[in-house]
């Protein structure tokens, strides 16, 4: 993580690998976490409104999913989906340059593979792993409305008058944005554990699986600390 | 011509936990010379070679290339000394996700000022060098062991290096190709003035390249001169060695 910090500002900038990245963590993960998103609003939605319907409050139902999607379940669950698709890659590909003596032959044309390997994944995941969480959000109460008009033909500007009410723009910011956290924690731990690879390729097998799940339990510690900060300093929704 | 020695290897200690692979290595190589470095697997020959390009450095000794002390230098100061060797890896070390030409703009584009149009024609050159230019826009995964050993030799290259250093340059190759890949290396001195090290237990490759061959054995050099001294050396290790090199041949 030093490391990190100390060679960031440092030449060369790898503008177009890191493009590259951007479009690999992003592009080609809407798909999978767009289908988590309708899937979590569904589910969500069908799973609520019976205990919601038993004390009266289904008309609630669109605040309790924006409270609970954009908050917690879309960032956290986005960032293990990503965790799960983008650390065992990273991990993989990074540990198997290292075995194929790529990554030294990198060092050796005095090409920096800090620079080209790690800075530019990490600042790609650091990047879109916002995006992509907003865009889990955004599908997730699509799906949570769908549910509610087809189980009650809710109307489409109650649903979203409804959801909004009780959010607050930090919620939105904070909540959001501690998914750049969790995508410099998967770029970091992957990279670090693919580039630390020796022998062959069972052990950058090794490096894939331990970076899906070093990630993903350091995103879980990191949220519980990351909650806890934000209700000292913002308070909590009710407040 | 310069008499000072471009690549120079003082008492030269490298261990790994409780395993010793270099014991006190000299070696000098002069100016425009090929230098082979022979020995059976898991004799240290990567782990030397290692040595000279600032990948490992030595418990003990000293590492010097153009008078640079290499075992010393860092950061920018090692990338200088470095882009004045070229390194072909065993296993070519091409990266699989670029096709031959990007392989070799990668280093272009990073260490020069050329223009696109310059990079390309310099590519389209090395390429014709190494007798493979129609592979320009393929994968590595596409080619075949001897044509990735070329493609990696052209990247090497591509930066006009004045030593070259070849970790076991034709290991897994046919002898067509094994006889392609060593003449290109000897061309490559004879045409660009390039001084070599290689290290191989390639017997064949040996032969082709070799100005001096020094055999390594348990960490040590147990002998070095011309190709026909060493096979003809006494040590039991070396009787064994080509032994076994005459009869797989």
């Amino acid at each position: 993580m030093g490391r990190f910090a100390l060679r960031f500002w440092r030449r060369p900038f790898e503008g177009r690998e890191l493009l590259r990245q951007m479009d690999e963590v992003g592009s080609k993960s809407f798909l999978l976490t767009g289908v988590t998103g309708l899937a979590i609003g569904i589910v969500l939605a069908m799973q609520s409104r019976g205990t919601l319907i038993r004390f009266g409050a289904e008309a609630v139902l669109p605040n309790m999913l924006a409270l609970s999607v954009i908050k917690e379940i879309g960032p956290v669950i986005t960032s293990l989906v990503l965790a799960g698709r983008l650390g065992a890659g990273m991990g993989a590909e990074i540990g198997s340059m290292r075995v194929t003596e790529q990554i030294d032959a990198l060092e050796v044309a005095a090409l920096k593979p800090f620079h080209f390997l790690v800075i530019t994944r990490v600042l790609a995941c650091m990047i879109m792993f916002p995006i992509l969480t907003l865009w889990t959000d955004a599908v997730a109460m699509s799906g949570g409305y769908i549910e509610s008009l087809l189980a009650s033909g809710m109307d489409y500007r109650i649903f979203i008058s409804t959801a909004f009410e009780s959010l607050r723009f930090s919620d939105i910011i904070v909540d959001t944005g501690k998914t750049a956290i969790f995508g410099f924690i998967v770029g970091i731990v992957s990279c670090y554990l693919g580039f630390s690879v020796r022998g062959g390729t069972r052990e950058v097998g090794r490096a894939a699986m331990r970076a899906v799940v070093a990630s993903s339990l350091l995103i879980l510690l990191t949220d519980v600390i990351i909650v806890r900060m934000s209700l000292i300093i913002f308070g909590d929704v009710g407040t | 011509m310069s008499t000072d020695p471009v690549i120079e290897l003082r008492d030269l200690h490298k261990s790994f936990g409780d395993t010793t692979v270099l014991r006190g290595i000299d070696l000098t190589v002069e100016n425009d010379t090929s230098s082979v470095v022979m020995g059976g697997s898991g004799s240290g020959k990567s782990v030397l070679i290692k040595h000279i390009v600032g990948l490992l450095k030595p418990d003990k000794g000293e590492v010097f290339v153009n008078g640079d002390r290499v075992d010393q230098l860092d950061g920018d100061d090692l990338d200088s000394v470095r882009l004045s060797i070229g390194y072909l890896f065993q296993s070519g070390a091409l990266f699989d996700s670029m096709t031959v030409e990007e392989n070799m703009d990668f280093f272009l584009e990073r260490h020069t000022e050329s223009s696109r149009s310059e990079r390309d024609e310099r590519i389209l050159e090395t390429l014709t060098w190494v007798g493979l230019p129609e592979k320009r826009n393929q994968y590595p995964a596409e080619l075949s062991g001897g044509q990735q050993k070329r493609i990696a030799l052209a990247r090497a290259i591509i930066l006009e290096p004045e030593i070259l250093l070849y970790d076991e340059p034709t290991t897994g190759l046919d002898p067509v190709s094994v006889r392609q890949v060593s003449e290109l290396i000897v061309r490559l001195r004879e045409e660009k003035g390039v001084t070599s090290v290689a290290i191989t237990h390639d017997l064949l490759c040996a032969e082709i390249i070799a100005d001096t061959v020094h055999f390594l054995h348990d960490g040590e050099f147990l002998v070095a001169g011309s190709l026909d001294e060493v096979k003809s050396h006494e040590h039991p290790a070396i009787s064994v060695f080509f032994g076994g090199l005459s009869e797989a041949s």
